[in-house]
């Protein structure tokens, strides 16, 4: 069989969890607020989610389990930041070093059980289509949800009204303050819209991908998500292409080692960390890019004088 | 009745104080219900955390032992967060650290020379530095964001290391495990008390609190990081360098991780292996943060948090719990922490409604003052 | 046009009583009443932080009051809400405008309207209600692609679409050249002859004389009277607001000596990418000389105050502080050849506001033994702040009280008073009495006057033109981004001036060529 295609279906497998974070945190910054915590909400969703999944033998009630674990926590974020209105990014960091112990903890007696993976959805007719049905028509449900969440991001963000209160909001709390806007209710929701997805990424990772519960599982892609968001300057589809890309340099790895190139793993398993610092570099160098796209209120606390 | 948040005129000295205190409580008050939530007795796990870890001069070795890298990378840590500057990568400056101590170690071998010692530790602090400037170089010279950049090269760092101990550093004699040869007695750090493992590196780290603190406090170099961390536009207005601040804070604190990153190996581990810090570099965050990013403030932090290390072993051993209790209750003592310094700058208000008063006529008077 | 005439029989549209707002360290409204009827353009008359615009915020549901009510059209009403302000027929006009600088108009006004329209629909009702009152603007702009004047047009219309019965418009002036100010005075005529209630919050007396219908005058967080402006004197309407004689300063003629700061067809691109780029700007400061900088903020002000103050970096010899060039020269080294600068913004430039005065002396005066060898000598840095409180007359606790403790005026008077103790050979001023009340801002006048009788050359960016004409030797107009030629103020007019401000330096400066003070013409 053509090698390209099962490397294109990983790839796209592998970028998946990235957009659902990415998507979330996207929303989030959108509205001006900064969680680095997408790392710690992330392997609460896989734990959550996988736990939810054993229990029950059902997918669907893991990914809403991880879903609502994520809500959890991006809840406790969103009253330490929005209610009590403390540093954004100390905030961020101990939400995800909270998330790193309570998965570890939570989990304990769950690693290394296995699920047996999601089925991947054949749609008579279509999947059989030669290379295109195995490139476009043998997924999980799960990625063409992230495809579905893609577009509605969009819609949202461009087309409707909400969306439009939302980027006010992003660019001056204190304006959109005066004229009557609940800053406070749109950050709340963005922040648990933002939690939701990063706990269904996670989830993504421990029902889908590995499938299995492992401490730390999540390696750092709550953090490569959130550089996809500045790499995607706040723009969804840039941010999904980004995902993309990145989901392509982890599966590099694999097939390198399967090619039998003699690279020691260890360098192969630096490249999406490396290629996350060279990404971030290419699109700072400008500030002009940073200012004309980052939201202007991001990580700033606001707080309206009653 | 309701509550209003109302900013204080002065930020409050004593809250500043108090809150780490509240902090503790109130992790120690969810720790009381989560152990009685999971069957285990309360009172025994605090013995196991809060008790015996300070009961015999062996015990208290071991506190100091792991207060050593939590207070030097705290206070890299607390000097950078002053100038809000946000080197998250602590850990990965301590593995590189290690690396390059470590790699000075194994290049003396078993020589007894007296130059061993100092020139791994000097290689220590180097590659933590050389690691710290890589986010230095990219935030001043293209604007890239310190706290992805620094994170990012602690995974790095950490696969770097173990390419070393599973490839060229690997210990032929090892049965293949991913470790280096154990390092001579010239490459070990004497220990401080006899009957304990702690070592000299306890003495460098209260030394450069010291030091931190007097830069922090009575020079102009500390000052100006402090501007820059409160009011970036005021540093700008004084013509206090941005760049500068930025190399000084990820280079000092590249510096003390690396530092911690040697004490270890050439410490308690006595060799390179896959896995040399426990997340001390993490957790140092934490540190800086209880410590009010005050180097005398960080001693107290790094003690505490050591306490919980200890604590977390303990209740593992004896009382089969995970060891990831540590990092729970490390993200918990944050978030308290957090939430409690709200009060130094703010304070509770007691509102009533507004009261309704009768209309009277308006006046139309033609006052002269 | 008779406003006042078909007001006096209708019943009053709003009528505040007892209304008390307290803060922390302030009571920003103690017992506060007012009226207004329909068709009345009323005046809400105080100088800085008399309780003004915390009044109007009340009034727009933004601040919650402690005490007083509220006779909406003979119903008592608690508005907790802007979006509740606008359904009652409420308009607010922000003095520092409520816009998105990154959306377009349409989408600035969506967001403030309480029902959904399409774009379509809504920017075709936006170009009818602006042409109706003279008012013109493209629906489908961005707006940080638009002047302070259109920016403000575009708030007015997003209030008359919502047809308001009462329109609140908060010290509407400082952002418009003075023949501006009459083209929008005639919009507020012809509103308040259609019925609309207007409150008008100004400071600026000729104003109000020439707008208003009535007036109350507050001082202090109270009402300390209510007059018919016509029939008042600025003297008479001055007392009221300041409680006592307005002091003058005057400028003493004298021969300017040598050359400080020179600027040579400085041109600078903006670094931030909604900023102005400064174009070929010369100008000259002598020793002894006071040059004021008039203009609209935001037509190259800020950028123009960073590249003197070294904040921005340029190239070559296009600035010169003494006869150097300076472009590649940090603020700190700038500073050691001479230079100070007082920035437009206090908190958080000017001052770190959680720290000591003490500390915010070393902050620019290093120089002055506060630091040797790299150590703080906090007794030296102590006493330096200790004179400038005593100099400056700066009410405060101590030395050691927090920036952000003192008031505008007193750190205003902090600020410009460790500014002057530096001894500096030049000094530049951005807005020195923003925000600051009318005895802070004499004070800091005649501080500003006696640095240049001692030989010091200054240069003021204000947008104040009745305190550059007082305190200014010459006076230049920068306007979007281009320096007008210069002109002695004993020689040209603030209609000129005005002229000037929108840009168009073609036209003679010299007096009658644009008439004279164009609010004199119709009060």
């Amino acid at each position: 069989m053509n090698p390209i295609v099962p490397m294109i279906a990983s790839t796209v497998v592998a970028a998946t969890p990235l957009i659902y974070a990415a998507l979330g945190e996207t929303i989030v910054e959108k509205a001006g607020v900064l969680n680095l915590g997408i790392e710690g909400m992330m392997l609460i969703g896989a734990v959550a989610g996988f736990a939810a999944t054993l229990a029950t033998g059902s997918d669907t009630v893991g990914f809403m389990a991880a879903a609502g674990a994520g809500v959890a926590l991006s809840l406790a974020f969103g009253f330490l930041t929005l209610n009590l209105q403390t540093n954004q990014v100390a905030t961020g960091l101990a939400l995800t070093l909270f998330g790193i112990g309570l998965s570890a903890f939570v989990g304990h007696n769950l690693a290394g059980t296995p699920l047996p993976p999601l089925p991947p959805i054949f749609i008579p007719g279509l999947s059989s289509i030669p290379i295109v049905g195995d490139l476009l028509f043998r997924y999980d449900i799960m990625v063409y949800l992230s495809l579905v969440l893609f577009a509605a991001v969009e819609w949202f963000l461009i087309k409707s009204h909400a969306g439009l209160t939302l980027r006010a909001i992003g660019e001056s709390p204190s304006v959109a303050h005066a004229i009557g806007k609940s800053v406070l209710t749109t950050r709340y929701l963005a922040v648990m819209f933002g939690g939701a997805c990063a706990g269904i990424a996670g989830a993504y990772l421990s029902l889908v991908q590995t499938p299995m519960w492992v401490e730390g599982m999540s390696a750092g892609k709550g953090w490569i998500a959130l550089a996809l968001v500045v790499f995607g300057t706040w723009k969804p589809a840039r941010v999904v292409l980004g995902a993309y890309l990145f989901g392509g340099v982890t599966q590099f790895q694999l097939f390198a080692q399967g090619f039998g190139l003699p690279i020691p793993t260890e360098f192969l398993s630096m490249l999406p960390y490396a290629a996350t610092v060279v990404v971030l570099v290419i699109i700072c160098r400008d500030p002009k890019t940073i200012l004309l796209n980052q939201p202007a209120s991001l990580g700033i606390s606001f707080h309206a004088a009653a | 009745m309701m509550f209003v948040l109302e900013r204080r005129a002065n930020p409050s000295f004593r809250m500043a104080i108090a809150s780490p205190i509240l902090a503790a409580l109130g992790m120690m008050v969810t720790g009381f219900f989560l152990f009685s939530a999971l069957g285990k007795d309360p009172v025994e796990v605090f013995y196991l955390f809060f008790v015996k870890p300070l009961s015999s001069t062996y015990d208290i070795g071991e506190l100091l032992l792991k207060t050593t890298p939590l207070l030097l990378c705290g206070l890299g840590l607390a000097m950078g967060f002053r100038a809000n500057i946000w080197n998250i990568g602590a850990e990965g400056q301590l593995t590189m650290g290690a690396i390059a101590g470590g790699g000075v170690a194994l290049w003396f071998g078993d020589s007894d020379s007296m130059w061993a010692m100092p020139l791994m530790l000097l290689a220590g602090v180097l590659g933590g530095m050389i690691w710290a400037a890589i986010p230095a170089y990219l935030r001043t010279r293209f604007n890239t964001n310190e706290i992805l950049v620094t994170l990012m090269l602690v995974y790095i760092a950490q696969l770097a290391l173990s390419w070393l101990v599973h490839g060229p550093w690997r210990d032929p004699e090892g049965q293949n495990y991913p470790q280096s040869r154990g390092f001579g007695d010239a490459e070990t750090m004497s220990v401080l008390i006899d009957g304990t493992r702690v070592t000299w590196g306890i003495v460098y780290a209260l030394g450069l609190a010291l030091v931190a603190w007097v830069v922090s406090q009575k020079t102009i170099a500390g000052f100006r990081m402090q501007v820059a961390g409160m009011a970036p536009a005021a540093a700008a207005y004084a013509g206090f360098s941005e760049k500068r601040n930025i190399w000084i804070a990820l280079l000092v604190c590249g510096a003390t991780a690396g530092l911690a990153g040697i004490c270890e190996v050439a410490g308690p581990i006595g060799r390179l292996q896959q896995q040399i810090s426990p997340g001390y570099g993490f957790a140092a965050i934490i540190v800086a943060w209880i410590g009010r990013l005050h180097p005398i403030g960080v001693i107290f932090g790094a003690l505490l948090m050591s306490l919980l290390y200890l604590g977390g072993e303990a209740a593992q051993m004896g009382m089969s719990l995970p060891s990831a209790i540590t990092g729970l209750f490390q993200g918990l003592l944050l978030f308290y922490l957090l939430a409690a310094d709200l009060f130094i700058t703010f304070r509770l208000k007691r509102v009533r409604p507004a009261e309704r008063i009768d209309p009277k006529p308006v006046v139309t008077l033609k006052s002269a003052a | 046009m008779n406003p006042v005439g078909n007001a006096t029989d209708s019943k009053p549209r709003l009528v505040l009583t007892g209304i008390t707002k307290r803060y922390p360290s302030v009571v920003a409204n103690d017992d506060i009443s007012l009226s207004v009827r329909p068709g009345e353009i009323h005046a809400v008359l105080g100088e800085n932080g008399a309780g003004k615009s915390t009044l109007m915020k009340i009034i727009y549901g933004i601040t919650k009051p402690d005490a007083g009510t509220i006779l909406w059209n003979g119903q008592y009403e608690t508005i907790t809400t802007p979006s509740q302000a606008r359904r009652l027929g409420i308009g607010m006009v922000f003095q520092h405008f409520s816009l998105f600088e990154t959306l377009t108009v349409w989408e600035n006004i969506a967001l403030a309207l309480d029902e959904r329209v399409s774009s379509a629909k809504l920017a075709a009702q936006i170009t009818e209600v602006s042409e109706k009152y003279g008012l013109p603007i493209d629906p489908y702009r961005l707006v940080h692609s638009m002047s302070v004047g259109e920016r403000q047009r575009v708030e007015i219309v997003r209030c008359l679409l919502q047809e308001p019965k009462l329109l609140i418009m908060d010290e509407p002036t400082s952002v418009l050249t003075p023949q501006a100010v009459l083209v929008l005075f005639e919009t507020l005529r012809r509103l308040a002859s259609e019925g609309c209630s207007i409150l008008y919050i100004s400071h600026k007396l000729d104003e109000i004389r020439a707008l208003c219908d009535s007036a109350t005058v507050l001082r202090g967080g109270r009402v300390s009277g209510t007059a018919i402006p016509k029939n008042e004197t600025n003297e008479s309407l001055a007392r009221l607001m300041i409680g006592g004689e307005l002091a003058v300063c005057s400028l003493m003629p004298r021969q300017p000596e040598e050359v400080r700061l020179e600027l040579d067809h400085l041109s600078l691109p903006t670094a931030d990418p909604f900023g102005t780029t400064l174009k070929e700007i010369s100008l000259t400061v002598r020793s002894g000389e006071i040059l004021g900088i008039a203009g609209v903020s935001g037509n190259g002000q800020k950028e123009l105050m960073a590249a003197l103050s070294g904040e921005r970096l340029s190239t070559g010899p296009m600035i010169k502080l003494l006869g150097q060039p300076v472009g590649d020269l940090n603020p700190a080294k700038r500073r050691e050849l001479g230079l100070t600068f007082v920035p437009e913004e206090r908190l958080g430039r000017g001052a770190v506001p959680p720290m000591s005065l003490a500390y915010n002396a070393l902050l620019t005066g290093s120089r002055k033994g506060m630091v040797q060898n790299g150590m703080i000598y906090p007794t030296v840095m102590r006493s330096f702040a200790k004179k400038v409180i005593e100099r400056f007359k700066v009410k405060c606790g101590d030395e050691q009280s927090a920036a952000s403790s003192l008031s505008g005026g007193n750190l205003q008077k902090y600020i410009v008073g460790r500014e002057t103790m530096l001894e500096p050979k030049m000094m530049i001023v951005g807005q020195p009495t923003w925000g600051v009340d009318v005895g802070a801002a004499q004070l800091i006048r005649q501080a500003l006057i006696d640095l240049r009788d001692q030989g010091v050359a200054l240069l003021v960016i204000s947008e104040e033109l009745d305190e550059l004409f007082i305190i200014s030797d010459r006076l230049m107009v920068l306007a979007e981004g281009r320096l007008s030629p210069s002109v002695r103020p004993a020689e040209t007019s603030i209609g000129q001036i005005g002229t000037w401000m929108s840009g168009k330096f073609n036209e003679p400066a010299g007096r009658g060529a644009a008439g004279a003070d164009p609010l004199q013409e119709v009060a």
